[in-house]
């Protein structure tokens, strides 16, 4: 019987919003240019980032790749982590191309802002669809197949959107309450297409490693690969294990000392010591096996929380006046043509910046549950919605009616 | 003629109006030949030289570190190096026996203390120096908190302290009245003396407003509505917030700014956002200086919704950077401003007229400056510190003062 193991990470950082001011409104525009040492300082966290976390990875990821012919791997990575590799880590943006020039590394599409967009403005978010495979063919040469959302955040309009966008798979969250009886561990169909597969990620062995991994309460503590693969084994009817999780799982969530990179070494390994499996990338999978069923997602399901829902970006009045106001300046900033006003306008779209104004934790006192360089949602909020309110000053320069 | 002075704040060290009400009336009998020796309960450098400022340290206390506000806990720093944090009863408590260790070597005609935070320490300092006590009531419990009993502990020391003194100066009638109403005390031993405002702190503005967003927005035909204090249940901003909601329905091109901070900050933010305001309601924080004084400047109209506002010096600050001010029935300020809008804080639909009334008819917001202009130039801190004086007259018998 063949197996595989479908690794998917996902790679992104936002451009997060500085302390802007009301009087820094109007007068200037770098909401994103935070002073050397700030928490929001973005060149600061992109450059931890890639040392900590994206060059270790790559080099150990490099390394199995020349180890294991049979190892295979996909990745998204946002528009807005590739500009800021470009610009402040580009050996780091070279260990991604080092990964992708194996030819055995898939780059999965999505939009090129980490946006929202998809609920808000269909014609933005394509857009953004679009700017983001132009990215991916300039740096990585290929072309992708298979579409996530941000946030895997997926319902059935979108895999309708998909299907018909040419896609041959889409991504979601293998959430119980939608699956019922069914497991995760097969190609499945969304309903209402015509071509288009669904991959569900198998949360319980994916958030072994991204979340508990390290934690020592855990009664599984310490997962080794070959326990790992052990579990996968056992499992008695499966084609696929859809191991979807953040990159920075590798040496950000999980630290090094936790044992992570030893544990990702050893994998291949220890899985592949068994006749019949194997990894494959997202759109291997889908043409390897046969749907064995259709899925009905008729509300959003996300990848976040116990709720598996959009609340943590649009769960309070906060959030959702934030980016109905954003939304609502869409007609008027493309017609002014100015693409510096475009591209901050879709740097604010990013799903990061609405995160952070969520409130559900930080009332519950715990706030160390999420990560956010703000103290608190409300400082999000108003940096936010000065930066929204320099936009607006900016169109009327322009002689927008705002 | 010798005063010592009991207060809990001064600027710059100040939350509020008490400690900006405190400097300008010493100032003024400064200049009637009185020496003022004042004691406040924190070490801050006081650069002018019109009075003595002295820090009423706990026995043994190196260094008393305040937080941003007056009133939150203070950090005691030992000269054995131990450290603590001191809650605002134990702060008022350390400071009496500080008072009455400090009052021991010193000489003086009267003691004049500002809020049950200086009252105990006032009644130590009688029992010590056996000199007449004056109390200034600059608010009571009751207005601190919002029209509810407030604390029993602060109550009681209001209650004993204003019965045993022997005189009470009260900044407005309705404080007055709600000491009587509260505390039976008999009217005759309270003498109203109104609070006023330094007409030399107006001529600092330029014509650079620093809200240069705002400024543009007023070009587009936008009006600017302002409050500025602290965010406190005391000064009744959720009924200005639902206000702005009918206001801006009917008048979309209002903004309303609201500058400083306080204990309501995040849930007022919230409010505006559950209303569907957060376009048009811009939240500062606390400010100082120019962009203190430009966010009156900028404004076409000053709300004060207090529910409980003992005077409330803001409208005639406000009044003294251009901008005429609505203020509710229930301050004392209305007591000496006839030419502004009046309104029962409570009455959120009449509120709303009003403030659209303004936003919609400059000619109206014209007239109401030009009056209130020539009402606030009647005022001066010099008549205030005329009645004070008068006051300690009749309690140091003839010849005793030095």
């Amino acid at each position: 019987m063949s197996r595989a193991i479908v690794l998917y990470l996902h790679v992104h950082q936002p451009y997060r919003v500085r302390h802007y001011t009301i009087f820094d409104a109007g007068v200037r525009h770098d909401y994103f240019d935070a002073p050397d040492g700030d928490r929001t300082n973005n060149r600061d966290i992109v450059r931890k980032v890639a040392e900590k976390s994206y060059l270790p990875t790559n080099r150990r990821l490099l390394e199995l790749l020349q180890e294991h012919p049979e190892f295979k791997l996909s990745m998204s990575i946002t528009g807005t982590v590739l500009e800021q590799l470009e610009r402040w880590a580009p050996e780091a943006l070279r260990s991604f191309q080092d990964l992708t020039a194996t030819g055995r590394v898939e780059i999965v599409a999505e939009t090129y802002h980490h946006s929202l967009a998809f609920f808000y403005s269909r014609e933005e978010f394509e857009a953004q669809v679009n700017m983001h495979r132009e990215k991916v063919q300039q740096l990585f040469g290929q072309t992708p197949q298979v579409f996530r959302n941000t946030e895997l955040a997926y319902n059935n309009d979108l895999a309708w959107w998909a299907d018909k966008a040419g896609y041959k798979g889409v991504l979601a969250e293998g959430w119980d309450t939608v699956l019922g009886w069914r497991g995760p561990n097969f190609v499945y169909q969304p309903t209402y297409t015509d071509n288009i597969r669904l991959l569900l990620k198998n949360y319980k062995l994916s958030d072994d490693i991204a979340f508990r991994f390290g934690n020592q309460d855990w009664p599984e503590w310490p997962l080794t690969a070959d326990k790992f693969a052990h579990w996968l084994n056992e499992t008695p009817e499966a084609t696929n294990f859809n191991l979807f999780m953040d990159y920075e799982t590798f040496g950000e969530h999980q630290w090094h000392e936790t044992g992570i990179f030893d544990f990702l070494h050893h994998l291949p390994k220890e899985w592949l010591k068994r006749d019949g499996n194997s990894f494959m990338t997202v759109s291997e999978v889908i043409d390897n096996f046969e749907p064995v069923d259709r899925v009905d997602m008729p509300q959003t399901v996300t990848w976040a929380d116990t709720e598996r829902d959009l609340s943590a970006w649009l769960g309070n009045n906060m959030q959702t006046s934030a980016i109905t106001a954003l939304y609502d300046l869409q007609n008027q900033v493309l017609e002014s043509g100015d693409w510096d006003l475009i591209e901050d306008w879709r740097r604010l779209q990013t799903s990061d910046h609405f995160y952070y104004m969520c409130t559900k934790w930080f009332n519950d006192g715990d706030i160390h549950a999420y990560f956010s360089p703000y103290e608190n949602p409300y400082d999000a909020f108003i940096a936010f919605m000065n930066a929204y309110h320099d936009l607006q000053f900016r169109l009327s320069e322009k002689g927008a009616a705002v | 003629m010798r005063v010592l002075m009991l207060g809990w704040e001064l600027p710059p060290h100040n939350s509020g109006g008490l400690g900006v009400a405190c400097y300008h009336l010493c100032k003024a009998l400064s200049k009637k030949s009185v020496d003022i020796e004042f004691i406040l309960p924190y070490h801050a450098p006081f650069e002018e030289d019109f009075m003595t400022v002295t820090a009423a340290h706990p026995q043994g206390a190196k260094v008393v570190l305040a937080n941003a506000s007056a009133y939150d806990s203070y950090k005691y720093v030992y000269e054995d190096g131990h450290e603590e944090w001191v809650d605002i009863v134990g702060q008022q408590r350390a400071y009496e026996h500080a008072v009455a260790r400090l009052v021991e070597e010193r000489e003086f005609d009267v003691i004049h203390a500002h809020d049950w935070l200086t009252f105990r320490a006032g009644l130590r300092a009688r029992q010590v120096k056996n000199v007449p006590l004056i109390l200034h009531v600059h608010s009571i419990e009751r207005d601190r908190a919002g029209g509810q009993s407030g604390n029993p502990l602060v109550r009681e020391i209001e209650a004993t302290a204003l019965l045993l003194a022997d005189r009470i100066v009260a900044v407005s009638q309705l404080t007055k009245n709600a000491i009587i109403e509260d505390y039976g005390v008999p009217a005759d031993k309270i003498e109203v003396v109104h609070n006023s405002v330094d007409h030399d702190s107006f001529l600092a503005l330029d014509t650079d407003n620093a809200y240069r967003y705002l400024c543009a927005m007023k070009a587009q035909g936008y009006r600017v509505v302002v409050n500025v204090g602290r965010l406190t249940v005391q000064k009744g901003l959720p009924n200005l917030l639902k206000a702005a909601r009918e206001v801006i329905y009917r008048a979309p091109k209002t903004l309303f700014l609201i500058v400083g901070s306080g204990e309501q900050y995040f849930e007022l933010i919230e409010l505006a956002a559950g209303l569907g305001i957060s376009k048009n309601v811009i939240f500062t924080g606390f400010q100082r200086g120019k962009q203190w004084r430009d966010s009156f400047a900028v404004a076409d109209l000053f709300v004060m919704p207090s529910v409980s506002e003992p005077f409330g010096i803001t409208p005639l600050e406000s009044i003294g950077f251009g901008t005429p001010a609505l203020i509710s029935k229930q301050s004392g300020v209305s007591e000496v401003l006839a030419n502004c809008l009046k309104v029962d804080f409570w009455d959120v639909s009449e509120m709303a007229n009003q403030i659209t009334a303004v936003v919609q008819n400059d000619g109206l917001r014209d007239e109401l400056q030009v009056n209130a202009r020539q009402e606030l130039n009647r005022l001066s801190w010099d008549a205030t510190a005329d009645r004070l004086l008068a006051l300690y007259n009749e309690h140091i018998p003839a010849g005793a003062a030095a």
